[in-house]
């Protein structure tokens, strides 16, 4: 078992253009969610692993890779994967930065975000205004990945993308 | 069917797991706030996605027709195994976040020890659980406290809750013949060496939250048999109506 990617390079171009149907600015590459993607007889075999297990978007982000691998020329089949399980470290930085515009506090390291969720610790960036006097709403968010935060300087709600690890 | 005791295993974990994901979808719109609401309807996508997982592995196992599908929705009440505990009914706040820490507790020791499993499938299913089921520990954990030690009326409401569901969780270290033998294979967890490791953590969170630990040795036992209490039938029918009205619908 293995942590590293197997993605044949000529698919990666255009497996950049599936995003996350619940998250538009991020690409599948940059969540981290696909593991790996190999042509054999003229196949590609694509392995996606879930964020989180009830995740509703994997079945959409399934048949989107199908669907670009289609336009592409490729016949694929996709499976999904549980081990070795995603983690939050998976995200790039490119897909952090996405994340952060888009409004999505990315993920702090696992400690920091035991300080943030069960110790009321205020270091969480807001989106809006980049202050760090933010407060833990709530432990969970629009989805399950997430939790709900707010900014005491600018008063701002948003979404903290949870650390998995 | 071959390896009849792995499939039966299986679904004495998944079950346990299914029927709390339903009752905590029926607070869908019904939660006390907006963010709880959320964090209960999370919580039951969680556990239905891992109940995909065991099913899956399960209906493979089966083979002919069986599915995830027909696992979850076209048994009759009898073939069901989860513990009582996660049946009770939704009475108010306190009533689901105490069964939840009750049930949490005891679902992350249980998945620390399945992470160990000589089955692959199982191990992976519980390295990609543990995470999710950490933060459902924490969110009901944070609620036991602030309810027991809120207001007059949120603490006893919270005794009262801790009270009424104590009796169901006994059942959580009882072993039916397919654990027996899973365990000695390697495959299964030693419920019954979880028992004094759940019932300290248990404790120590009462104590902080000033709640009483109640004394009842008197404790009520029959779901891991397939024999429920009287909320089952009534969730059963809500849960397979669309199954048995339209026979082999898909989303
Ligand atoms: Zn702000």
């Amino acid at each position: 078992m293995t942590t590293e990617q197997n993605i044949d390079e000529i698919l990666i171009p255009i497996l950049e253009h599936v995003s996350d149907p619940e998250i538009p600015v991020l690409s599948i590459m940059d969540m981290g969610v696909v593991r790996s993607a190999v042509i054999k007889n003229k196949i590609v075999y694509v392995e996606i692993t879930p964020t989180y297990s009830g995740c509703p978007a994997m079945d959409v982000i399934g048949d989107d890779i199908k669907t670009v691998l289609k336009v592409a020329g490729y016949d694929s089949r996709i499976e999904l994967i549980l081990a070795p399980a995603w983690t939050t470290d998976w995200i790039t930085p490119r897909g952090r930065k996405a994340l952060e515009d888009y409004g999505i506090a990315a993920p702090l390291g696992a400690e920091a975000d035991k300080d943030v969720l069960l110790n009321g610790k205020r270091i969480v960036k807001c989106t809006n205004c980049g202050s760090q006097n933010t407060r833990l709403v709530s432990q969970f968010g629009s989805t399950a990945c997430k939790a709900q935060f707010q900014c005491d300087d600018c008063q701002e709600p948003f979404d903290y993308f949870k650390c998995l690890k | 069917m071959k390896n009849e005791n792995l499939y039966n295993y299986i679904l004495g974990i998944a079950d346990n797991s299914l029927i709390l994901g339903q009752r905590l979808g029926e607070l869908t719109g019904h939660g006390p706030s907006l963010e709880t609401d959320i964090a209960c309807t999370n919580m039951s996508l969680d556990l239905f996605g891992q109940v995909r997982s065991y099913y899956q592995y399960a209906a493979k196992l089966k083979g002919g027709d069986a599915t995830e599908d027909t696992i979850a929705f076209l048994r009759k009440e009898r073939d069901y195994v989860n513990v009582l505990l996660v049946e009770q009914p939704d009475r108010d706040f306190a009533y689901t976040m105490a069964r939840q820490f009750l049930f949490d507790v005891y679902h992350l020791l249980f998945l620390q020890e399945l992470q160990k499993s000589h089955d692959i499938t199982l191990t992976a299913i519980a390295k990609k659980s543990i995470k999710e089921v950490s933060y459902h520990q924490r969110f009901s954990t944070d609620w036991i406290k602030r309810l027991g030690d809120g207001t007059t009326v949120s603490h006893d409401k919270m005794q009262e809750a801790i009270d009424s569901l104590w009796t169901y969780t006994d059942e959580l270290f009882h072993q039916t013949a397919a654990d027996k033998a899973m365990v000695a294979e390697g495959i299964g967890v030693d419920v019954t060496a979880l028992k004094v490791k759940y019932y300290s953590l248990v404790n120590a969170v009462l104590e902080e939250a000033t709640l009483k630990i109640p004394e009842s040795k008197w404790f009520q036992k029959g779901g891991k048999k397939g024999i429920h209490t009287e909320h089952f039938g009534y969730i059963l029918s809500n849960m397979q109506y669309m199954q048995l009205a339209y026979p082999n619908m898909e989303w």
